[in-house]
Order: structure tokens, then C-alpha cells, then sequence
């Protein structure tokens, strides 16, 4: 078989606003092979993606440099109806199926098979009657290459997960030209043996001569189907390797392997004690696209704990639950006492406080003052801040102010005064009027979600150094949750990674990167088994 | 190797009854009022029958006129008050030149499209300008409108529409009367052919074009076209990124709801044969959703079915609802207020009924 590449980009390189996120990427596929893409959230992975389907969001934000070949011709994908027309085609994380159609008719969505009638020979082709038989006739041809066998007159709706992505990939295959196909994490809803028979169809359809591009998180998949592996990390190719010599503790380092800086030398372990303050039994939380799944935690007394993993996995829906955000159920014990969940205002005056990854839709009142921000929650829930006169309860001003002079010092909020509006402040200063409002409420744990996400990187550095000064002068206990790594290792004392809403382990931030990378990758047991 | 996949379907469709009563909760339930209604009010079950057979042939075309909109995932085309303005412009147009009976009918129908389509475009752009507010968008357009509606009929008449006849204007030489009388082509379609079965009187021409309309609306459905108002329907981004142009499907839809409340305001007239000139278009567009509603229909969801069961139980409830009122509390005002609340009432209601069936639905799903 000749080894003509369907794709190759030459030294890709993208930034947005200044922040390099591609710093020349080499990427070849040939055509009948299984490339697999692997790299951590934030790699740089989705924006190569939209690099190749030509996303608006590329040219809005002054496109790219570089070089893309398709079919060993340069080409400009200018919009992913371009890209369609080459033949890319993409099998989409979340699905875009539309559930009240049968199979066939997603299969075919806006390439249905028409014949023509009297009204449309005068009113033109959109009056054409679908021709269901020769449509159900290619669905069913589609459904065989990929060999599942289903009726494709079935509504999507009642349908198994796993189907549904069988039915998107019909759909791609089903276009006569497809030449490049992307797999976007298609095995991250699946079951095993579902997964194992995506894998094989896979290999049916590289067989074909179809170039495919897989991106995953599972690395036994990458070992199982891929012909070669590309890692990349924060925007760089980190290194191509064949599947013969790679073994999936490689591929963990490569993705995960960076030098940590340790921001804190601890002291002897100072104040590390084992008393227990707060101890999560089977918590289940059902938080869209983050569900928790039964957790047991301890969190111990005057600790930084860290929660890590990839993104969807879970690790964002267990402040969220704790906090009453999204329905919870299972246990927690604060000081042996049990928590009431599913109610913030509970969550609240049982001295827990909350800084949110979504800072600017539930974090802050965008246009409202910093002082206001910081007092708001206390004011609502403790009663802080108020006076009451006549028996009517008035607003402090005088107070607001001065504890948010205090805040502002303290926490260094650079800021034009304390009645600007927070949607004028940078990420950085948002996010520490976030933690000025959680410490407002002199919580006995303070949990901080992506306190970093969106912010630049000297900001970043202030945040992280405000919360081992909380933690160190103040003896707060923080728990911490993270899509990066690196920020949880320099900072948490101990880092529980979760995998599919569940706790895969608990690492010391001075663990290998092989152990982190294997834990987010969910093998960490199956190796460790594998190595007694 | 077996890459079988089996199927785990739960045992669907099984019969139930509780489900099969959730499902049809509101139109079952103003099955009850009607069958209390007619008893109470002891009329003459012929005399019903005619009343709902002539109210049918008269107001089926608005109902239908709501269902492509609906397919096409934009709710409920309150601007049917657009297009039964429309309409009245082609009837007032006959008056004017004065052309009655059938010719008059067929030239109403020819002036008003044109309008209908121009209003169909035009309300098919703006609601394109306010996706996911479709309802109140067209409700508070059918308003607007109607203030350039009397702009043009009250002011222009007369002004820069010279129209001089006076059984048409205001004695003061400007603007149209309150009441166009329209004797000259009432019936023009329901005369043509009428049978006469046992004492029911049935129009044979407008229930043979309202079946026209069902087929033409089953035919739609069955295009490309109408695959994609049905795609748009379910998930107008989905459809989007297929590469459907959804800004003009939706255009088209509207338009086609439009024209054909255009038409059915003109058969709608035709029967009643008197044009209540600033009025008769205003509770076009609430009463044709009432009846839709009542038939089981949603904001997501309207089949033809929907559009006949609910024109027949909301025009027998109009039957009969003065005369049972006044039966009960005995006081014919009562029986008309009973009435109004009615038709307002069953609107919010239907909509209060369907956001409980999509809630019980919605657990039934968790479970």
C-alpha cells in the first residue's frame, strides 16, 4: 500500500490574544492508518481540531500560521463546510443527533435522498418527497460497515448511549467522499465492551483507506488500535512514538512530565494533623457533565487537599454537591456531625464556603461594588453587617467599608477603590474577591474550584500564594480542585485524583508522573496489579 | 466475530392506561366539560351537531394554519392575527370594486396572497432577529400590527386611497366603517354544494378544501422541506451544523402559516358575511390556539389531529357554554362571562397542563 498522507500540518502555531497555545505542532496521518492523539486537558488538542474543521473561532482571533496539507495539497479551510466538502469528518464528542428522528434519518440529516413530484417540478427541489426506501437502503449499508446490527427505524431517543455514537459515525461514513476522520474522546461514554467494538470498527474503516485521528484519554486504546501516537503537551509535540515501543507508563510521562515547582518547603510537616474535619461517605452529586458517582474522602484539619483529573470526569461535582449547588445524596461529617445536603444555606452556616469555577456567572454580581461582593453572603446568611434601627435591619455602611478596606489590603486587590464594579477587574482580582466574600464568612473549610482558570500566569502565581498564606498563617483548610496538575502539586499536601466519578487514589504531590498519569488515565490499579 | 449489538430496549409501547390518560389529559378533560355542557344545557343534539359542523368548515383552516410553525420548533404563530389582516385586505379590496358571489370570493383569495406572503417574509425575518422567543414576539407583532392596520383602513382611506363609495366610508368622507357588509358573497363556497343528511346540513366545498389542506400539510411534512422543519424542530443547532439553512426554513414556515390564515380568515368571513372591519381579525389568532391546544397539541408537538378534535370540543364548548351558563346561575350575562373565561382560561390552562405532562414526564425519565 503506498504511504500517500491524507493530512499534514506543518509547524502550527496559534495564539489567542498574545497567549501562545500552539507553538509549532507536526502532525501527519496517512491514509488508512490509526493516528492517536493523546495529551492532557489544555494541551492544545481541541484547538488543532478547529484548526483542521476551520472553526470560526480560529479566524476571529486572527487565524494561524502554518502550513495544512490535505491529500498532499495545500489547502485553507476557511469554515467547516470547507472542511466537509474535503472530506473531514468529524465523529463529535457530545452527540448531534436529534432524538425524534429514526437512525436513518440522522444518518441522513440534510442529505436525504429525494424524488422529484408534480409540485416540485414547478416549486423546485425543497418540495422533492424523500425517497425513505433508497435512504433506509444506504443507513442500513452504513450500519453493516461498522457492523452493528440495528433496525434504522428506530427513533435515536430510546437508544443506548453506545449506539448513539455508532449512529454518528454511520452518519460520517455514510458521505461518499470522507477521506479524514476525527474521533473526538468517542470511547468517554461508553462502556467497555461497547468500546471494544468501536475499536473494531475503527479498524474496519482505516482498512478502507480512511486516515483517522483519535483522540483519547485511554491508553490502552491508544496500544490496542493506534499505527502511530502523537503526545502533545501545553501546545508542543512532545514526541511521536510507535505503538511497538510504547507502553502505557511512556505515554503517561510524556503527557503529564513537567518539572514541578514546589511552592511550599514544608517544615517538618508542620501543622499537619490527623484529626479528621470533614469525612465524605458514598457521595454521589448529579452535576451535568460532572457527575460524582460515590466518593469517600476524609479531609484532615488545617490540610491543603488537592482534587485532580481530567475534565468531565467528576472532580468539579464534589464542592458543587457539598456546597447544595446540584442534587446530592450520600453522607458527610463535619466533626461527626451530619451534614443536611442539597441546601447552600445549610452548607453555608456549617462554616463551609465555596469559590466557584465559574466566576463570573455564579462567583460575583458583575455590576455590583467590590465591597458588596465581599459582604453579600455574610450579610444574607449570618446577619453580619447590618444594623437594625427601629427594628428595620439597615446596611452598615460604615462597617462594609472598613472590612473591605481590610479585605482589599489584605488580600492585595488591586482595585480603583472598593465601590468599583467587579466586572472592571481583571481574572486575577476577581478571583480574590471571590475568596475575600468565602473568607468573609470565616469558614472552617474553604473549597476553591479552577481558582486559577482564565486567569494569566503572574496572576496565577498570586492566587496560589494567597492560599498557602491562608493556609499557613491562618490554618485554613482548603480543598482545592484543579484541571492542572502542576498548580496541585506545587501547592496541596495530598491529591486525590478522580476517574469516572469515582476516587481513583490519593498521591502525594511528590509522586512520579508516571503514577498521576496513570491515575488520570484510570489504570492506575489495572498496572499496579499487573506489577505484584 | 459477533459485533451484534443487542438490544436493551425497555419493553416500549406497552398498553397503560395511566399513561394513555396523562398523554390525552386535556383533551379528555374538556371531553368531560363538553358532555356536561350539552346535557345542562339540554339543546337538541342535531342542533349542536349542525353548529359544530358549520363552525368547523369555517374556522379548520386557521387551526391548521398553526401546525407547520409548531413542527418547525416555533411555537405558536400568535401572528395568525397577521395573516387574517391580510385576508381582510383582499375582502375589503372586493368591496370596493365590488365583485361578490364566487368571482368575489376567488379574487379575495388572489389580492390578499400577495400581502399574506410580503407579512409572512417580513414576520419570518423578525422572528428570525428573536430566536427562542418566537410566542411573545408574534403576539406582541400581531399588536403593531394592528395599529398600522388601522392606520391604513382609518386614516388612508379616503386620503391617499381614494375609495368614495358611502355604505363603505365614514360619513365624515374618511376612513372605512365599523361593519362592511358582506352579503353579497357570503356562502359563496358553502352554497355550492349541500348535503342534507338527516337534518345535518353539510357544506360540501369548504370541507373538501379543508381536506385539501390536510393532504397538502401531510404532503409538506413528507419533503425535504418539510424534513427539515422537522429537524429545526427537535434541534435547531443540530440542524444548523448539518448544514441546513434554518434562517430560511423558519422564514418559509411562517410564511406558509400566514398565507393560509389569510385564506381562512376569507372562508371564515365568507360565512359570517358581515367584515367587523377594525375587530374581526383581533381574536383570530388566540382562539385558533385555544382550539389547537385543547386538542392535545403543545408548544413542541401539533398533529391534524390535534387541529380537529380541539376545533370541534372548543366550538362546542362556544355552543354551548352561554346557554349552560345561564341554565346553572341563571343570568345570560353569567353565561357570557363563563364563555370569555373560557376561551382565555383554556390557553393559559392547556399551557399549565403541559408543562405538568412535560414535568411528569421529565421524573418519569430520571426514574
Amino acid at each position: 500500500m503506498q504511504t500517500k498522507h491524507v493530512l499534514e500540518m506543518k509547524n502550527i502555531e496559534k495564539d489567542y490574544y498574545g497567549n501562545k497555545v500552539l507553538k509549532g505542532i507536526n502532525l501527519s496521518v496517512k491514509a488508512g492508518e490509526i493516528h492517536a492523539l493523546v495529551g492532557e486537558n489544555g494541551a492544545g488538542k481541541s484547538t488543532l481540531m478547529n484548526i483542521i474543521f476551520g472553526m470560526p473561532v480560529i479566524h476571529s482571533t486572527g487565524g494561524f500560521n502554518g502550513e495544512v496539507l490535505f491529500d498532499e495539497k495545500p489547502v485553507a479551510v476557511k469554515s467547516p463546510k470547507d472542511a466537509m466538502d474535503l472530506g473531514i469528518g468529524m465523529v463529535h464528542q457530545e452527540f448531534m443527533l436529534l432524538p425524534g428522528f429514526t437512525i436513518t434519518e440522522n444518518i441522513k440529516l440534510n442529505r436525504e435522498i429525494t424524488k422529484q413530484n408534480a409540485l416540485s417540478r414547478i416549486f423546485g427541489p425543497s418540495l422533492k418527497t424523500l425517497d425513505v426506501n433508497e435512504m433506509r437502503k444506504d443507513a442500513q449499508k452504513a450500519l453493516d460497515t461498522i457492523g452493528m446490527g440495528v433496525d434504522d427505524w428506530v427513533p435515536i431517543a430510546g437508544l443506548p448511549v453506545g449506539y448513539m455514537q455508532f449512529v454518528e459515525i454511520a452518519r460520517e461514513i455514510d458521505k461518499k467522499n470522507i477521506k479524514l476522520l476525527v474521533f473526538d474522546e468517542p470511547t468517554a461514554v461508553l462502556t467497555e465492551s461497547e468500546a471494544d467494538k468501536l475499536l473494531d470498527s475503527m479498524k474496519k474503516l482505516a482498512a478502507k483507506g480512511i486516515g483517522i485521528l483519535f483522540i483519547t484519554h485511554r491508553l490502552d486504546e491508544v496500544l490496542a488500535v493506534a499505527d502511530s501516537i502523537t503526545v502533545m503537551r501545553d501546545g508542543e509535540n512532545v514526541g511521536s512514538i510507535s505503538p511497538e515501543e510504547a507502553t502505557v507508563e511512556k505515554i503517561a510521562q510524556m503527557m503529564v512530565g513537567r518539572k514541578i515547582e514546589r511552592l511550599i518547603v514544608k517544615e517538618a510537616e508542620k501543622n499537619k494533623s490527623e484529626e479528621i474535619l470533614l469525612s465524605i461517605k458514598d457521595l454521589k452529586v448529579n452535576m451535568p457533565g460532572e457527575k460524582v458517582k460515590g466518593i469517600d474522602l476524609d479531609i484532615k484539619k488545617g490540610e491543603i487537599l488537592g482534587i485532580g483529573g481530567l475534565a468531565g470526569q467528576g472532580k468539579i461535582g464534589i464542592a458543587n454537591g457539598i456546597m447544595g449547588l446540584h442534587e446530592t445524596t450520600g453522607e458527610v461529617y463535619k466533626n461527626g456531625v451530619k451534614l443536611e445536603l442539597n441546601n447552600p444555606k445549610r452548607a453555608i452556616i456549617n462554616k463551609l464556603a465555596f469559590v466557584s469555577e465559574d466566576r463570573r456567572g455564579v462567583g460575583l454580581l458583575l455590576d455590583t461594588s467590590i465591597e458588596m461582593n465581599i459582604v453579600m453572603t455574610s450579610m444574607q446568611i449570618q446577619d453580619k453587617f447590618l444594623n437594625t434601627v427601629l427594628s428595620f435591619k439597615m446596611k452598615d455602611d460604615k462597617g462594609i467599608r472598613g472590612w473591605a478596606d481590610k479585605m482589599v489590603k489584605e488580600l492585595d486587590i488591586r482595585c480603583v477603590g472598593p465601590t468599583q464594579y467587579t466586572r472592571r477587574l481583571s481574572g486575577g482580582n476577581q478571583q480574590k474577591v471571590c475568596i475575600a466574600r468565602a473568607l468573609t464568612l470565616d469558614p472552617d473549610i474553604l473549597f476553591v474550584s479552577e481558582p486559577t482558570r482564565g486567569i494569566d500566569i503572574g496572576a496565577k502565581k498570586l492566587v496560589l500564594d494567597l492560599l498557602i498564606k491562608l493556609n499557613k498563617e491562618m490554618g485554613m483548610t482548603i480543598v482545592m480542585t484543579s484541571s492542572e496538575l502542576g498548580e496541585l502539586r506545587s501547592i496541596c499536601d495530598r491529591i486525590a485524583i478522580v476517574y469516572e466519578g469515582k476516587l481513583e487514589g490519593i498521591l502525594s504531590p511528590l509522586d512520579s508522573d508516571v503514577d498521576f498519569g496513570l491515575m488520570m488515565a484510570g489504570e492506575y490499579h489495572a498496572h499496579a496489579r499487573g506489577a505484584v | 466475530m459477533s459485533t451484534q449489538l443487542n438490544t436493551n430496549k425497555p419493553a416500549a409501547k406497552r398498553f397503560n392506561i395511566k399513561s394513555l390518560l396523562i398523554n390525552n389529559s386535556v383533551p379528555l378533560l374538556f371531553l368531560v366539560v363538553c358532555i356536561a355542557g350539552v346535557f345542562i344545557s339540554g339543546l337538541p343534539l342535531r342542533f349542536i351537531l349542525n353548529e359544530i359542523i358549520v363552525r368547523l368548515a369555517r374556522n379548520m383552516f386557521l387551526v391548521l394554519a398553526l401546525i407547520i410553525p409548531v413542527i418547525a420548533g416555533m411555537g405558536l404563530n400568535f401572528a395568525l392575527v397577521i395573516g387574517a389582516m391580510a385576508g381582510q385586505i383582499g375582502l375589503v379590496f372586493i368591496k370596493i370594486v365590488d365583485v361578490g358571489g364566487l368571482p368575489g370570493f376567488i379574487l379575495a383569495i388572489a389580492f390578499s396572497t400577495p400581502f399574506a406572503l410580503l407579512f409572512g417574509y417580513g414576520t419570518g425575518k423578525l422572528l428570525n432577529k428573536t430566536k427562542g422567543r418566537e410566542m411573545i414576539t408574534s403576539l406582541i407583532l400581531g399588536f403593531f400590527a394592528n395599529g398600522l392596520y388601522q392606520l391604513v383602513f382609518l386614516v388612508f382611506i379616503g386620503t391617499i386611497i381614494p375609495v368614495k363609495n358611502p355604505e363603505i366610508v365614514l360619513s365624515g368622507g374618511i376612513g372605512l366603517k365599523n361593519a362592511l357588509d358582506l352579503k353579497f358573497m357570503q356562502y359563496a363556497i358553502d352554497k355550492i354544494f349541500k348535503i342534507n343528511f338527516m337534518g345535518i346540513v353539510i357544506p360540501v366545498v369548504p370541507i373538501l378544501l379543508i381536506a385539501l389542506l390536510c393532504y397538502f400539510l401531510r404532503f409538506i411534512v413528507r419533503t425535504k422541506l418539510g424534513q427539515d422543519f422537522r429537524a429545526l424542530g427537535q434541534d435547531i443547532h443540530v440542524a444548523k451544523v448539518s448544514g441546513i439553512n434554518t434562517d430560511k426554513v423558519r422564514v418559509i414556515a411562517i410564511t406558509i402559516s400566514i398565507t393560509i390564515a389569510a385564506w381562512g380568515q376569507i372562508i371564515f368571513i365568507q360565512n359570517i358575511g358581515t367584515l367587523n372591519t377594525y375587530a374581526s381579525h383581533e381574536q383570530v389568532g388566540m382562539f385558533a390556539i385555544a382550539a389547537l391546544l385543547i386538542g392535545g397539541a403543545s408548544v413542541t408537538k401539533a398533529k391534524m389531529s390535534n387541529a380537529i378534535i380541539g376545533t370541534i370540543l372548543f366550538h362546542t364548548m362556544f355552543i354551548i357554554s352561554p346557554i349552560a351558563g345561564n341554565k346553572l346561575f341563571g343570568d345570560a350575562q353569567i353565561g357570557e362571562f363563563f364563555r370569555t373565561f373560557i376561551s382565555y382560561g383554556v390557553i393559559g390552562m392547556s399551557l399549565v397542563l403541559h408543562a405538568w405532562q412535560k414535568h411528569m414526564n421529565a421524573k418519569n425519565h430520571e426514574l
